[in-house]
């Protein structure tokens, strides 16, 4: 597949902290991204790189090819945004705000894809209304209206769920599928709702504390191979040590004092804990997980932890 | 750049809040001109006690040219206000509300939007000055009448023959709106540095109050400024109503506003073309 989008080594800081460091990744088209981290990993501010609303420290960003930073404009035309709640202008009509956005994304939109888009994203009918008596997930699915009325080959979606009840947030996850599905849309969707993200998504990106964790097809990440072997430690000072030195190392995801994680096949598992053993390491649970909210959770959680890039 | 500044100006116009400003003028206005109703004529007997001493003044001296002057007086000090409301509120408000960046995901030049939130402000600052002339001098001289007009200075009155006042007024509301796109201008100056639409309001009107006091306090430290502040030239439009007209003044004062107005236009252009948005 060809890529739509192509970041490499994508930096920014605020001040002393360190946003996103040195984050790659790539994007295929026809792709549904879900981009995945905690809380201030760095999910929004590389958004937001991606559309020229913050500039980058260093790094480059590539949309089909053109680098951003010479072709913003020129790119912008292609890419549709929503970043976190759809801010709209209240005191007018969703078809006003539909309308305005639309003349704003430079090309000439006719009326009849505005009613197109409303009736995509299930507001045809309502589009008089003033946006102020919106719902919260009327006024995300007009965000959406809003991010794909120029027809963009590129979505990105900043927490588009966020704030939603759970009849709103089916909606979204509903749209989004549709947006893929049946309009050939590559969609980049962040989100810290795990489940809804593993729906959605045909890959997955994670980030924590601005560096890239794990990406690639969701499939993968449900590949025997790819099962997280966690092993619990009576606490071990020099663990990292062991295993550096040792044919595991390659296969782990994390090693803290009381706490192995291994990413590998689960046939594995007697041959690492027999390892272990003569290592004069106690181990004392073993558990092999492979439910996304346990794989995000295991390669996120890093208190005393030794991140590594996967 | 025409359908982003159609775009601004139907924002400006749909927004109820605009409104509020015609509103305040048209209040005040009508307060003064009602007050001037009922009580005008002690006014001006108390006004006019000296000059009465040395000449015979006749005639219908309360007239609407009078109260035009009197209202621009005191509603040039306020419409800064009225003014900053709408600019203060042009990239700090959309930043607030997050409008700003759904605006600039979109195909459109930082540059170019910061112009057009100026243009915008221009536009809704002309019409202002244009309600103001409306409201101030036509209903004045409906409710008052025309009349030679006596410009009373501290130690001096200059008398206006009525058939040689409307040409001053039509020049005196267009300096108004110089010195009010100052105001936007630097409005919006102070909008680009926040994502609080309240601050650049405040701001603005803490600046020109501060800079007022100094541009009328006679010390020699504010001497020495005063010919740079901006608030020292808002106040050329009485030049209007001198005899002769001090053009020269005027030009200057007219140059320092628009030297204000294109750098404070700049210095934003330059910072908010290189600025993150977080909001």
């Amino acid at each position: 597949m060809k890529p739509i989008l192509e970041v490499t080594d994508l930096s920014k800081s605020f001040k002393k902290f360190k946003a996103v460091d040195k984050l790659s990744f790539t994007i295929e088209q026809g792709a549904v991204y879900g981009f995945l981290g905690q809380n201030g990993a760095g999910k929004s501010t590389t958004m937001r790189m991606l559309l020229g609303l913050i500039f980058p420290d260093s790094g480059t960003i590539a949309i089909n090819g053109y680098k951003f930073n010479n072709s913003r404009r020129f790119l912008l035309k292609n890419i549709g945004a929503v970043i976190e709640r759809p801010d709209l202008y209240g005191y007018l009509s969703g078809w006003d705000n539909l309308r305005m956005f639309a003349t704003l994304s430079g090309m000439s939109i006719p009326n009849k894809r505005i009613h197109e888009v409303l009736e995509i994203v299930g507001l045809k009918g309502r589009e008089k209304d003033k946006v102020k008596a919106y719902s919260q997930g009327m006024k995300q699915r007009l965000g959406i209206a809003i991010a794909m009325v120029h027809d963009p080959d590129l979505l990105i979606l900043d927490e588009p769920t966020n704030g939603l009840d759970p009849q709103g947030i089916a909606e979204i996850r509903a749209l989004v599928i549709s947006l893929s599905r049946d309009h050939n849309k590559t969609i980049l969707i962040s989100s810290h709702l795990l489940y809804e993200i593993e729906q959605i998504a045909t890959n997955m990106l994670i980030i924590h504390k601005g560096k890239k964790l794990s990406d690639g097809p969701v499939s993968q990440l449900f590949n025997p191979d790819e099962t997280l072997i966690e092993i619990e430690l009576q606490p071990e000072e020099n663990i990292k040590t062991v295993v550096e030195n040792s044919q595991w190392y390659g296969k782990s995801v994390r090693i803290s004092p009381s706490k192995l994680v291994f990413k590998m096949n689960p046939s594995f598992t007697p041959d690492l804990n027999r390892w272990l053993v003569n290592q004069n390491v106690n181990v004392l649970n073993i558990n092999s997980r492979h439910s996304f909210e346990a794989y995000f959770l295991s390669i996120t959680n890093d208190t005393a932890t030794t991140d590594r890039a996967i | 750049m025409i359908p982003l500044l159609r775009i601004e100006l139907y924002k400006i116009f749909r927004r109820p809040r605009t409104y509020i400003s015609f509103g305040i003028v048209t209040a005040i206005t009508l307060v003064i001109q009602l007050a001037m109703l009922s009580d005008g004529k002690s006014f001006i007997g108390f006004a006019l006690q000296g000059v009465n001493e040395q000449f015979d003044i006749r005639g219908n001296i309360l007239n609407g040219y009078l109260i035009t002057y009197l209202i621009l007086q005191s509603l040039l000090i306020h419409i800064p206000l009225l003014v900053a409301l709408v600019a203060g509120d042009a990239l700090a408000g959309e930043a607030n509300a997050g409008t700003l960046r759904l605006m600039l995901t979109k195909p459109i030049s930082r540059v170019q939007l910061v112009f057009v939130k100026f243009l915008g402000s221009f536009v809704y600052t002309v019409l202002l000055i244009v309600w103001l002339a409306i409201v101030a001098l036509v209903l004045s001289l409906v409710l008052f009448g025309t009349g030679d007009m006596i410009n009373l200075k501290s130690d001096a009155f200059v008398l206006l023959l009525q058939d040689d006042i409307l040409w001053r007024y039509g020049l005196a509301f267009l300096f108004a709106v110089l010195a009010m796109t100052t105001i936007a201008a630097l409005s919006i100056f102070l909008s680009a540095f926040t994502d609080n639409a309240i601050g650049p309001v405040i701001s603005t009107m803490g600046i020109v109050v501060i800079l007022t006091i100094m541009s009328n306090l006679e010390l020699p430290l504010f001497n020495l400024i005063k010919p740079y502040l901006f608030t020292t030239h808002m106040i050329g439009w009485k030049g209007f109503f001198d005899d002769p007209v001090p053009y020269a003044a005027i030009m200057r004062s007219a140059g320092v506003l628009a030297m204000y107005t294109v750098g404070f236009l700049g210095i934003t252009m330059l910072y908010f073309n290189k600025k993150d948005i977080k909001s």
